[in-house]
């Protein structure tokens, strides 16, 4: 196992941590936010989106949608960069473009270095992706799902075995829960393992499409944790998308708020906070940030989840 | 590098027994995942396997009824025969619909797996897969009405099988597109496309009581000729030598089916990724 984290005590399976109603104070607070430095301008970036468009045709009338519109992020190795904004603001399309599975109308992706259209095999050894509905094979254990996913990626499946144990471990899920069938486990402890696939096949990009949405607060806490160790400690490119404030500014170095498939404001928290009170005179808060980039509130936006995931 | 993101992995290319083995350990993920499920839903393997049991027996006993033995040894390969086809055209047609249904579809067609070792797996999966439920049945029909088949040619049998499983196969990497492109409806379709193969491939009947041009549509079934030619191996015991006429169809039909099959799924891929097709439904 590669991952050096810290020693973790795993839920019995008894007391599995997310079917518990944890008070607030029972909650480990989140350590002091320290802001890393940014790092430093590569020649290759992890992740380059070159005025990227994507359109689809909807509906009977054959309406076209313009998803994402004209976008251009670099990334650089190492960053954590979040993407924000309303639901249908095209963040998970955005995702779905680096992550192969949608293709480009028009503009280019490179992930360190490979076009994804004409070099989609070596990018995809690159990338992973979690998104917000973990995509398993339910009547299946974690450890089926794991090896399976193992197998895709070229590993063996003692290895898989091991490093899944270790993983799901840090995530706070015992082994004696891995030969169960996942639809057995709760939506957050499914989340923590497609966490887990994710990690596995070792991607130098990771995608994280909402992954803490819909877990319980100490479920969510214990993602964060997990990816702040796994920014910190093994110089790993992540792309997040969520609608949790806090956790963007937790977790990202920069951030960017997409608006009906443009990017309409980008750079780090801290810039953002103070350009929203400078030029706009609003309170220095992320949620003032993407209330007035995305002309709507963080609420209206949430209720809209259950149905549409851009 | 694994379970350790951020470092980037070797990226020259890889010597040509480096990818084969990776392409076959991927071809095996799908044989492996299939055998897990199939454990993880072994009751219901255990109902279809007495349904197809006892669909079997119930055809073959139209036979004993008329008291016609070599009626009753057609209905019985027929029976049979067209379980094992049907099963690995719904394997490998139900790639896809499966996959959506399970919402996996995006991860598996994320991973750096080409759609040929996707294919593969499926298919070698459900040969397998359909060998056991074929020997199970044959066994237990063959006990049940003590019939004689010491002159029998398992041979020609076993070679008919192979050579169908090909065009089979290719016919199912076809079908296997409809769900892809046709969210809702795609798996509807496919079920019909196996409908239409039972009812114009003489799986009960000869061909010869359809209508002409359900005949001719008979020529373009694999199945056509895999049960004439099992029939006369398993009845008449001929030899797969003097059964030219009913090997270079399927020859020829598995040398063109399955590549336009892996060409047809590719271009099928590539509509839904456009499109945004790959995405969960339901």
């Amino acid at each position: 196992m590669a991952l050096t984290l810290e020693p973790h005590q795993p839920e019995t399976a008894s007391q599995p941590s997310e079917t518990l109603v944890a008070p607030v104070d029972r909650v480990p607070a989140p350590a002091p936010h320290v802001r890393r430095p940014a790092p430093p301008r590569g020649a290759v970036p992890a992740l380059l989106i070159d005025h990227v468009t994507k359109r689809f045709i909807v509906g009977r009338k054959k309406k076209s949608v313009v998803a994402v519109d004209d976008v251009s992020i670099r990334i650089e190795r190492g960053e954590t960069y979040g993407v924000l904004g309303a639901n249908g603001g095209g963040k998970s399309t955005l995702i779905r473009l680096v992550s192969t599975l949608l293709t480009i109308d028009s503009g280019r992706v490179e992930v360190f270095g490979h076009d994804i259209e004409r070099e989609e095999m070596a990018v995809k050894r690159l990338i992973n992706r979690v998104s917000v509905d973990a995509a398993f094979f339910k009547k299946l254990s974690p450890f089926e799902n794991l090896i399976y996913a193992a197998r895709l990626y070229g590993l063996d499946a003692g290895t898989a075995r091991r490093e899944s144990v270790a993983i799901l471990a840090r995530l706070g899920i015992a082994e004696s829960r891995l030969s169960r069938p996942l639809e057995q486990m709760s939506r957050g402890m499914q989340q923590k393992v497609a966490i887990a696939r994710a990690l596995l096949t070792s991607p130098t990009l990771l995608l994280l499409d909402e992954p803490t949405t819909g877990l319980d607060p100490r479920s969510k806490l214990e993602v964060q944790t997990f990816i702040e160790e796994i920014r910190d400690s093994h110089d790993a490119t992540i792309v997040l998308t969520t609608h949790d404030l806090a956790e963007a500014d937790r977790l990202c170095d920069r951030l960017a708020i997409l608006n009906e498939g443009r990017v309409v404001v980008e750079g780090t928290p801290e810039e953002l906070v103070a350009r929203v009170a400078r030029e706009h005179g609003q309170p220095p808060t992320l949620e003032s940030v993407f209330m007035t980039w995305t002309g709507r509130s963080l609420d209206d936006d949430t209720e809209e989840d259950d149905d549409d995931d851009d | 590098m694994s379970g350790q993101p951020g470092s980037l992995p070797e990226l020259r290319s890889p010597s040509l027994a480096t990818t084969l083995v990776r392409e076959l350990r991927g071809s095996y993920a799908f044989i492996e995942r299939n055998l897990f499920l199939v454990k993880r839903y072994w009751g219901w393997e255990f109902a279809f396997l007495v349904y197809a049991v006892a669909g079997a027996l119930s055809i073959t006993f139209i036979g004993a009824e008329l008291e016609n033995q070599r009626l009753l040894l057609s209905l019985m390969i027929g029976a049979i025969f067209w379980n094992y086809l049907s099963i690995v055209f719904g394997f490998i047609a139900e790639t896809v619909a499966w996959e959506r249904w399970e919402g996996t579809l995006e991860y598996t067609f994320m991973a750096p797996v080409r759609r040929w070792v996707q294919l593969l797996g499926s298919t070698m999966f459900a040969v397998l897969y359909g060998l056991v439920h074929t020997a199970v049945i044959l066994v237990v029909l063959t006990l049940f009405f003590g019939l004689d088949l010491s002159h029998a040619d398992f041979g020609t049998a076993a070679v008919m099988m192979i050579i169908g499983s090909a065009s089979f196969i290719g016919i199912g990497m076809m079908a296997a597109v409809l769900p892809l492109m046709y969210v809702e409806r795609g798996a509807q379709m496919t079920f019909v496309l196996q409908s239409l193969l039972l009812l114009v491939s003489g799986v009960y009947y000869s061909i010869e009581v359809l209508p002409d041009w359900m005949q001719v549509i008979s020529w373009f079934s694999p199945a056509t000729y895999v049960l004439d030619g099992v029939r006369q191996g398993l009845i008449d015991g001929t030899p797969i030598t003097a059964l030219w006429h009913d090997v270079w169809p399927l020859v020829i039909m598995a040398v063109v089916l399955i590549p336009l099959g892996v060409w047809v799924f590719g271009q099928a891929e590539r509509y839904a990724k456009r499109t945004g097709k790959l995405k969960r439904v339901g």
